[in-house]
């Protein structure tokens, strides 16, 4: 944990505008030369009900939620509270100071808003922070944002208020209130903002909380995990996107649906997942890069066009935004138990190629790599990542989007190229040759002269008509698994796993997805206090990159595999392709809804290397290799 | 640029000796099967229409229909039950020039793919779909289909089907589809006509054809006699007129399982933009054909660089 962050919690109600707050003041915190992460934390529903979003702000190392918080803005729900009668909904109305106070440091700061909260309704709140240390600051923002005019801007009010108590210059935040708005509007924001920071700053504090100081070397912009993947799809000339909205995969559906019409590009909302995927194969069977993704309950819904995708060899690009299940399980919460559906789903020998990325860069680099890999061997990949993922965002360098694109097909013939391809005695191209190098026979588009030919979901011959012989049956099962070894040449080239932390260090660590950060966090604060300990992030999940996790496993006496999910699903994936290490191997699991925090992985290698003692949080379970 | 798709277009008198596949596969229809006749029809208006049989993508299902583009030359997509309409459908919105037409079974068609024919009607693509009706399941064997008439009975409804048949013109209409025909294998002739004015339509074409199962339905004759409700003075409506065409075809619907075939043009909205045109309006969708593009090494991509402004 460094001393020298600010980890700033707005909280208040769904519908509140606590999203484009929050954005605008990590947009500031990044805008004054810090490294900024955010944290959504939602309940499945539009208005009301406890939410909040997190911003981790330092100069440098922020590769995480952080453990804790150490300023609460308490907003309150304004939907808590029935105009009409004057009644409260349960007790939701005290939500947004009470249900936070467990995960605030000792020393922090609390703002909120008396005109809507009664900290008297708090249980225990006096003693609390007399034991806590908190330094409590109730200012009447309602009230105050009334007086310019319209309660909504309650916000910008807390948001000066912040400013005033960390010692924060107002200038970014000016600037991004004058791009979001204009007008009276603007006017009447930039008076609560000033208002609001006046009155505090006339204050005393007890606290020494104060916003860090960074200077970035280059400029700066603020994206998610979905803006990694929609970036890549563009850049790799991705101009056609299916899908059925569902949380939290909407994310991307909605940034390329915004962006395709402008590019030339197509999108298309259609009636269910089926013929989401259907859709992606048809468009890319026709000569237009494609992609279609969902949640959970969604990709289940897309196993079967999968399944024709691999069996006709249409490259396919498909997307899991995975959220705790099963069924529809918690909407908004995430979890990483979603592997082993991506992984198996469909029938027969199936095949797939699937990525598991871990922070928005590698949510671009690896959906550039889904999309080469998928049109160049003629296979699905997929890119599977979790709700936290999804939203959350970070800074990233602006250079780094500024890539070329590549728009091939990869593995499709021109007309030109048609002309010299093999060709049955009747003029019908010969799309699935079985003596191929790599597995891959190159294939036609429709209404390319010289390329005709049937693409089936049941067994062919080269020319696509159905076929049961048994040696084309054998020789085209054997071509289509010979793809996964070449992908896996290919990928291996491409190195995308991260080794982090001491080489020579004797305690691993493996991790895959949304939880690597967290992971390399832990390992910093590990061997700063002298420990010895490694991570490996492992991002390519099929075909699995079996030699290097196994390098890293017989490289330390002991390993833990951290995931979220309850049935030890990537452990399973690890020991199913390297074995089972002779027991070296054990779980740090949690399946609660929340992310890991840096602690807990702390104290669980704690635990695992001197026995003994409770993991932080009761949620959390450690399970040993032995009994496997 | 050189054109990409140089098939698509081209004009030349076609014979329809072109539409059958130099090796042909020994199709696994039964003798007196229906599904000979749609693709006779259907081989038939290709080459009345001058379409060069790389220009066309023939999407089909699962199931005896399912089978048809292996016996049809052209570009093909023999998908899984049901799927047809939704690959169809992208592909028109990948490359509008194609010909794009999709052929299924009644269980695939109004049973599997109930949600997705609906969805496509009611977006009104420009393309062709043409059911297979012969009122059972053929290939899984006689069992009831959307379309058997209540009391069918088989080794999965021993006491009868329980259920009503659906009413695939009158659901087609309602859905939003722009052209509605009945035709039948016995009626070749009429079957060629309709699907070439299909294929000319400018917007979702739904022909439910009529295929006699000699198998399953052992009445092989069970579509004849068939009335031309267009020949016929007996039934007098006008086509582009909603609720008439409604009133004959829920009659028509009525008719058949008292054993009257009515056959013949339902509907046709000339006026309704095809779902391309509805997009292309809206600037939602390009002029030309998307897929062109991806052999243009002159075209311009455009790249995430030209977004991240509104990130900083």
């Amino acid at each position: 944990m460094t001393d020298d962050e600010l980890i700033w919690r707005i909280a208040g109600g769904s519908g509140d505008g606590i999203d484009s707050t929050s954005q605008n003041f990590a947009k500031a915190l990044m805008r004054s030369g810090l490294d900024v992460f955010t944290h959504r934390h939602y309940p499945s529903r539009i208005r009301g009900g406890h939410t909040y979003v997190e911003i981790r702000a330092a100069d440098g190392g922020v590769k995480s939620r952080g453990d804790g918080y150490n300023f609460l803005l308490a907003l309150g729900d304004s939907f808590a509270r029935n105009p009409s009668e004057n009644a409260v909904y349960g007790d939701e109305e005290i939500k947004p100071l009470s249900e936070n106070l467990d995960d605030l440091r000792e020393g922090g700061v609390i703002v909120y808003d008396e005109g809507l909260l009664d900290a008297e309704d708090v249980p225990n709140f006096e003693e609390r922070v007399e034991e806590n240390d908190w330094n409590v600051y109730p200012l009447d923002l309602r009230g105050l944002a009334k007086e310019h005019g319209r309660e909504v801007m309650r916000n910008t009010a807390g948001v000066g208020a912040t400013a005033a108590l960390v010692g924060m210059d107002l200038d970014h935040i000016e600037d991004l209130m004058a791009d979001a708005m204009g007008g009276d509007i603007l006017e009447q924001n930039l008076e609560v903002l000033h208002d609001a920071y006046d009155q505090v700053n006339e204050k005393e504090f007890s606290h020494d909380l104060t916003v860090p100081e960074g200077e970035h070397d280059e400029e700066q912009v603020l994206v998610s995990g979905s803006h990694g993947i929609a970036y890549a799809a563009i850049d790799a000339g991705c101009r056609f996107i299916s899908g059925y909205p569902m949380t939290p995969w909407t994310d991307v559906f909605t940034i390329m649906s915004q962006l395709l019409p402008d590019l030339g590009g197509v999108s298309e909302q259609v009636e269910d997942e089926i013929a989401a995927a259907a859709l992606a194969v048809g468009a890319s069977h026709s000569g237009v890069k494609s992609m279609s993704g969902s949640s959970g309950g969604g990709f289940a819904l897309m196993s079967e066009p999968l399944g024709l995708a691999e069996m006709t060899e249409t490259p396919l690009v498909l997307l899991e935004a995975m959220r705790a299940g099963p069924s529809t399980g918690m909407p908004t919460k995430p979890e990483q138990a979603d592997l082993e559906h991506i992984l198996y789903t469909s029938q027969g020998d199936s095949h797939r190629v699937a990525f598991g990325p871990s922070d928005p860069k590698e949510c671009y680099e690896q959906t550039r790599t889904a999309f080469e890999i998928a049109y160049d061997y003629q296979i699905p990949s997929i890119v599977v990542y979790d709700q936290k993922l999804s939203g959350e965002y970070r800074n990233v360098d602006a250079t780094f989007f500024d890539r070329e694109p590549a728009p091939d097909l990869g593995s499709t013939l021109t007309e030109a190229e048609l002309e010299d391809a093999p060709h049955d005695d009747s003029g019908k191209f010969e799309r699935f040759r079985h003596d191929t190098e790599n597995g891959v026979s190159p294939r036609s588009i429709p209404g390319q002269k010289g390329g005709r030919y049937l693409a089936s979901g049941n067994e062919h011959w080269p020319t696509g008509h159905i076929a049961e012989d048994p040696d084309n049956r054998v020789a085209q099962v054997e071509r289509r698994l010979q793809k996964l070894e070449s992908v896996r040449g290919d990928l291996d080239e491409r190195d995308q796993q991260t080794l982090y932390g001491d080489e020579d260090a004797d305690f691993g660590l493996i991790v895959w997805g949304s939880q690597q950060g967290t992971v390399e966090e832990a390992v910093d604060r590990m061997n700063a206090d002298g420990n010895s300990v490694k991570a490996l992030g492992v991002s390519d999940l099929s075909p699995f990159p079996v030699e290097e996790v196994t390098e890293f496993v017989e490289s330390v006496d002991e390993a833990i595999v951290v995931e979220m999910s309850a049935t030890k699903q990537f452990r399973g994936l690890i020991q199913k392709h390297a074995g089972d290490f002779d027991g070296t191997l054990s779980s740090l699991l949690k399946y609660n809804g929340n992310p890991f925090e840096p602690a807990e992985i702390v104290e669980a290698v704690e635990i695992e290397q001197n026995g003994g003692g409770e993991l932080p949080t009761a949620q959390t379970t450690l399970e040993p290799a032995a009994g496997d | 640029m050189s054109k990409a798709f140089s098939a698509i277009g081209e004009e030349r008198d076609v014979e329809r000796d072109e539409f059958t596949p130099g090796l042909e596969p020994q199709p696994t229809w039964c003798p007196g099967c229906g599904d000979f006749g749609v693709l006779k029809a259907l081989k038939g208006a290709m080459a009345e229409l001058g379409k060069d049989p790389e220009e066309v993508l023939l999407c089909t299902g699962i199931g005896c229909s399912g089978k048809l583009n292996s016996y049809f030359e052209s570009y093909g997509f023999h998908t899984i039950h049901g799927r047809s309409l939704p690959v169809s459908r992208a592909a028109k919105l990948a490359n509008h020039d194609l010909e794009v037409v999709a052929a299924g079974g009644d269980g695939d068609g109004y049973g599997i793919g109930g949600n997705h024919f609906l969805h496509t009607a009611r977006e009104n693509h420009d393309m062709t779909y043409i059911v297979f009706n012969n009122e059972v399941f053929g290939l899984t064997k006689g069992q009831s289909s959307p379309t058997s008439p209540k009391g069918h009975k088989s080794k999965t409804q021993p006491k009868g089907n329980a259920k009503d048949p659906i009413r695939p013109l009158s659901l087609s209409l309602s859905a939003g589809a722009s052209y509605i025909a009945r035709t039948a294998a016995v009626n070749p002739n009429q079957a060629q006509e309709i699907i070439v004015e299909a294929i000319e339509h400018d917007g979702f074409s739904h022909i439910d054809f009529l295929t006699q199962c000699p198998t399953w339905n052992k009445d092989a004759k069970q579509y004849v006699p068939y009335v031309d409700v267009q020949d016929s003075d007996d039934y007098e409506f006008d086509v582009h007129d909603r609720q008439e065409a409604s009133e004959m075809m829920y009659e028509t619907e009525s008719a058949l399982y008292e054993g009257t075939v009515l056959t013949g043009r339902y509907y046709e909205d000339e006026d309704r933009r095809s779902y391309q045109q509805e997009k292309q309006h809206r600037g939602d969708m390009p002029e030309e054909p998307l897929a062109e593009r991806y052999f243009d090494d002159d075209y311009e991509w455009e790249r995430s660089y030209d977004f991240i402004d509104r990130h900083k």
